[in-house]
């Protein structure tokens, strides 16, 4: 491209339109599958429609929309590192927010909002829980601080 | 073409060029915003299980549709960027212009959805599952805004053969927009 300054990766292999509409279709083609996947009824098939396939559409989009594949080094180095910054928050943070419970503390809010909110859905009856008025009316648990136990509490 | 060229758009001391690399830049720094929001959100999922009947609630269809609209305007994206390459700007500034109707289009549905959602209560403090529902889709809609308006300023130059980099370094930006959605399409409306 003539706007490209000299020392650019270079040209793209340059494909025809007809290859990016026939990524396209593909993705189209994953889109639909991930869409009718939850209809089998089956958790192991929903999640492997649903999040199985949302990886391979991202990939089709990086490696052939974005062309990454054909990037220099520094930019991949850029991207791996922002995927384990991502990675370690989600370490570090997941054992606090996945569990209520710990040695010392517990996160009696969310205990308390998980109660209140099951039964309310188990009240309304419906396999959908609160409906849309009964979310207007709802009334937010009080939202306390996690507690910290007792020392020697349960160690 | 302008007799002045931002050092940007002519220096490539890594071997990339510098505005692509400043790009790829923001791309990685966005990476860490939404993996941060989607990370939060799948934690409290799992931790949280009367997040199901929530979820319940959001419109598949409605998920599927605009998954298709901004697939096909990734699609737009990378025609003009493919001929950007061409050299033909006036085309690539067409495709831009057919992305940017792609992201009028879905924020056109989300407000739809959005309209119909609040009406019925589910607002953005009814739970915590709206709460990340509303703040998830809230940003990446505003990424959509702003690369609709970059498109139509890439656009303006693209037309007049100027600048044609820009048409690549911008459809970076859309295909990301474009790969959020991958990811909360299924988040939101899929895994119920």
């Amino acid at each position: 491209m003539s706007d490209h300054a000299a020392g650019d990766h270079g040209h793209h292999d340059i494909h025809p339109p007809s290859h990016y509409v026939r990524i396209w279709g593909i993705l189209l083609t994953l889109l639909l599958v991930s869409f009718i996947g939850p209809w089998f009824g089956h958790q192991i098939v929903t999640l492997v429609t649903a999040f199985g396939i949302a990886f391979v559409k991202a990939y089709l989009v990086i490696k052939h929309f974005m062309h990454l594949d054909v990037e220099k080094p520094i930019v991949h180095y850029f991207l791996v590192t922002s995927v384990v910054f991502m990675v370690l928050l989600f370490a570090g943070v997941s054992p606090d927010v996945m569990h209520h419970e710990g040695t010392n503390w517990s996160n009696m809010a969310a205990e308390a909002e998980i109660a209140r909110a099951l039964s309310a859905q188990e009240a309304s009856g419906g396999e959908h829980g609160e409906h849309g008025a009964g979310a207007a009316e709802h009334k937010p648990a009080e939202h306390k601080p996690a507690e910290h136990k007792p020392a020697g509490g349960d160690h | 073409m302008a007799a002045f060229k931002p050092i940007a758009t002519t220096r490539s001391a890594t071997g990339v060029l510098t505005s692509k690399l400043a790009v790829w830049w923001l791309l990685a720094s966005e990476v860490v915003i939404f993996g941060g929001v989607l990370c939060s959100y799948l934690m409290h999922r799992i931790a949280h299980p009367e997040w199901a009947a929530y979820a319940a609630h959001t419109n598949e269809w409605i998920g599927l549709t605009n998954t298709f609209v901004l697939l096909s305007s990734s699609l737009t994206a990378v025609l003009a960027h493919n001929a950007a390459e061409r050299e033909d700007g006036p085309l690539a500034a067409r495709w831009l212009l057919a992305t940017v109707g792609g992201a009028c289009l879905f924020l056109m549905i989300k407000s739809f959805e959005w309209y119909t959602e609040i009406s019925h209560g589910y607002t953005i403090s009814a739970n915590g599952f709206w709460s990340f529902y509303y703040t998830a889709a809230g940003i990446h809609a505003s990424h959509v805004i702003a690369g609709g308006l970059i498109m139509l300023w890439v656009a303006n130059t693209a037309r007049k053969n100027e600048e044609l980099h820009r048409v690549e370094n911008v459809g970076l930006y859309w295909h990301f927009v474009d790969i959020v959605w991958i990811f909360l399409f299924p988040l939101l409306y899929i895994a119920k």
